[in-house]
């Protein structure tokens, strides 16, 4: 027997993680599909004769496949497809920039409560719990119902009802992380108490914040279409894959198309995100297996 | 056992009064004010707003208000509506049996079809099913409720014409037939999300059960697996689904609105969506307090009735 099948492969952590990754084939497809959207999305309208608010009364209601346009046109003769790219820039952006505002809000309150504890981190987490117990869409639908509506105020308000469950994944990790060696290491070299938290505590708390962060994408692109269905988020004439449907109920009946393409975007891009964060959960960190 | 409720309870009061709070602050706070739908008439004069501005008692400090608009919530006032001036307690009541018709409904739908699915993916690990109930799961979880809602609504009454597309009831027909037939697609469009979440947990529950001593002694006694399933191990997977079931409850009201929207129920979540239309502070407010009040009796209740059907709990 040679001895070099009895050799145990050595990996870095990245390397095992990212073979952790790869068997996932449905958290890769949602990577793919997540770069089709973006591309598709970012240089789409490029490629089309047609623009997404171009108005075409003469040309209404017309059924995907018939002549230039792929998808149809809507109820004033826009192109589907056009206003499904531009759509996907919308919405695919407020998915990632509201993430992106909640994760550094959720990090930076959920490292100080779980850093701090006593009175300060009660304090903080109290103040998580009590927005919690608003369901999010009411809260988020009250806010956008009292703010003047824009791309600007849903991903502001997107970020701030999302941003609560993330403090506390971070504020568990740090409370946790800050009994360990090396953080009273750092405590006996004399770091500052932010340099603590923010290169010794955070860092090694990244793997389920990573995980968070992807899932928050997909609840964030989900909020965005629930407000902008409901006429609260973007307003036309601009699209986006939330108000695209909100028309679209009225001519269920006679043109089922409007509906049908901006719905599978969302639960494309939706879903994508959702294997994505489940394979990086995997990945990253095999002992947080949850369902 | 008395002390730990007492305990819970203490907490969630103290919690509820943030929640008031917080409540109050974000409304009054965002631009626009209480006002603006009566300013927006052009019927009012400054002269007029100014006097209704003092009448509501809108004048005043904020904290003043609060604290005034609180001590009449504690003692039942709620305030009444700037739309037709009744009372928000009484017109919340009179959704709240639509919302809590849809709910229920839905989660029986979702915990027997929930429960089902994770018992047996759990049973037959990595099987087919187990797999396809994995992936199913995912994707309902990413399922837009409203859009469910709106191909429900393309299937089954534009194609198919099964069932009504909306409302209650149909007019002149009260029956309770009738109530069901129209009940169908809200509730299973509502139990989509939460269906995928029970039979996750239960998936797991399940599994940590069977791979538990008991059960190999269970089946080395030669017990017939069924017996196994049902009797033994059914009963303390079910355990943390109290759990679940507290936790899933914002969900569960965040979703009803949705669908009450798309199906045009009558329910609290319509009611909301109206009210915020017409910049109905007071019943914007006591929606947005009554719901957070249920979502925070939802998991006391649950909290509470874990502990006592589980005595590995300890309590204190």
């Amino acid at each position: 027997m040679s001895t070099a099948a009895l050799q145990t492969v050595q990996l870095a952590p990245g390397q095992a993680a990212w073979q952790r990754f790869r068997r996932h084939k449905l958290a890769l497809a949602g990577a793919v599909t997540i770069v089709i959207l973006v591309l598709g999305s970012a240089f789409g309208p490029y490629l089309l004769p047609f623009d997404d608010t171009f108005i075409d009364i003469m040309k209404r209601f017309a059924p995907p496949l018939s002549g230039a346009h792929i998808l149809g046109t809507d109820e004033l003769g826009r192109d589907v497809l056009a206003r499904l790219m531009m759509g996907g820039r919308v919405s695919l952006s407020i998915g990632i920039v509201a993430m992106t505002i909640a994760m550094a809000v959720g990090i930076l309150v959920g490292a100080f409560a779980g850093f701090y504890g006593g009175v300060i981190g009660a304090v903080l987490m109290r103040f998580v719990d009590a927005v919690l117990c608003f369901p999010a869409i009411f809260l988020l639908l009250a806010l956008a119902a009292l703010t003047e509506p824009g791309l600007m105020t849903t991903t502001l308000l997107i970020a701030a009802t999302a941003w609560m469950s993330v403090a506390r994944v971070v504020e568990a990790q740090v409370r946790s992380l800050r009994e360990r060696e090396f953080a009273i290491a750092a405590v006996a070299f004399g770091s500052s108490n932010l340099r603590i938290m923010f290169r010794e505590l955070v860092p090694n708390a990244m793997a389920p914040i990573v995980v968070a962060a992807t899932l928050n994408v997909a609840k964030a692109i989900l909020l965005e279409s629930y407000v902008s269905y409901l006429g609260f988020g973007i307003q036309p004439p601009a699209a986006s894959w939330g108000n695209m449907l909100n028309n679209a109920q009225i001519y269920m009946t006679s043109a089922p198309w409007l509906a049908i393409a901006p719905g599978i975007a969302i639960t494309l891009a939706v879903t994508s995100f959702n294997f994505l964060g489940d394979g990086l959960r995997d990945a990253l960190d095999p002992r947080m297996n949850i369902p | 056992m008395a002390r730990y409720v007492a305990n819970r309870l203490m907490q969630a009061i103290m919690l509820l009064v943030i929640v008031s709070a917080l409540g109050f602050a974000i409304l009054h706070l965002a631009p626009g004010g209480p006002l603006s739908q009566f300013a927006a008439s052009a019927q009012m004069t400054q002269e007029d707003l100014d006097r209704v501005t003092r009448q509501l008692g809108l004048d005043r400090p904020l904290p003043i208000q609060y604290l005034d608009w609180f001590g009449r919530m504690v003692r039942g006032d709620w305030g009444r509506s700037y739309r037709d001036g009744e009372a928000v307690l009484s017109v919340i009541g009179s959704h709240l049996g639509a919302t809590l018709e849809l709910m229920a409904t839905a989660t029986l739908i979702a915990v027997l079809l929930g429960c089902w699915i994770g018992v047996l993916g759990a049973v037959r690990r990595y099987s087919l099913f187990d797999s396809l109930a994995t992936v199913g799961a995912m994707i309902a979880l990413s399922i837009p409720t409203f859009w469910f809602g709106l191909v429900t609504i393309y299937l089954f009454s534009v194609k198919l014409g099964w069932l009504p597309s909306g409302n209650r009831h149909t007019i002149g027909d009260g029956s309770f037939l009738d109530l069901l037939h129209h009940l169908i697609a809200p509730a299973v469009v509502l139990a989509l999300v939460e269906t995928a979440i029970w039979g996750r947990f239960m998936r797991s529950s399940m599994l940590e059960v069977i791979n538990q001593d008991y059960i190999r002694t269970a089946r080395a006694k030669g017990m017939p697996e069924w017996r196994i399933l049902t009797v033994h191990a059914l009963r303390n997977a079910l355990l943390p689904m109290i759990t679940v079931a507290g936790l899933q409850f914002p969900t569960l009201l965040g979703g009803a609105l949705v669908t009450e929207t798309v199906f045009t129920w009558p329910g609290m979540g319509r009611l909301f969506l109206d009210s915020i239309g017409y910049r109905d502070y007071p019943v914007v407010m006591g929606i947005l307090m009554f719901s957070a009040m249920m979502v925070l009796i939802g998991s006391l209740l649950a909290d509470i009735l874990y502990a006592v059907v589980d005595p590995r709990i300890r309590v204190g």
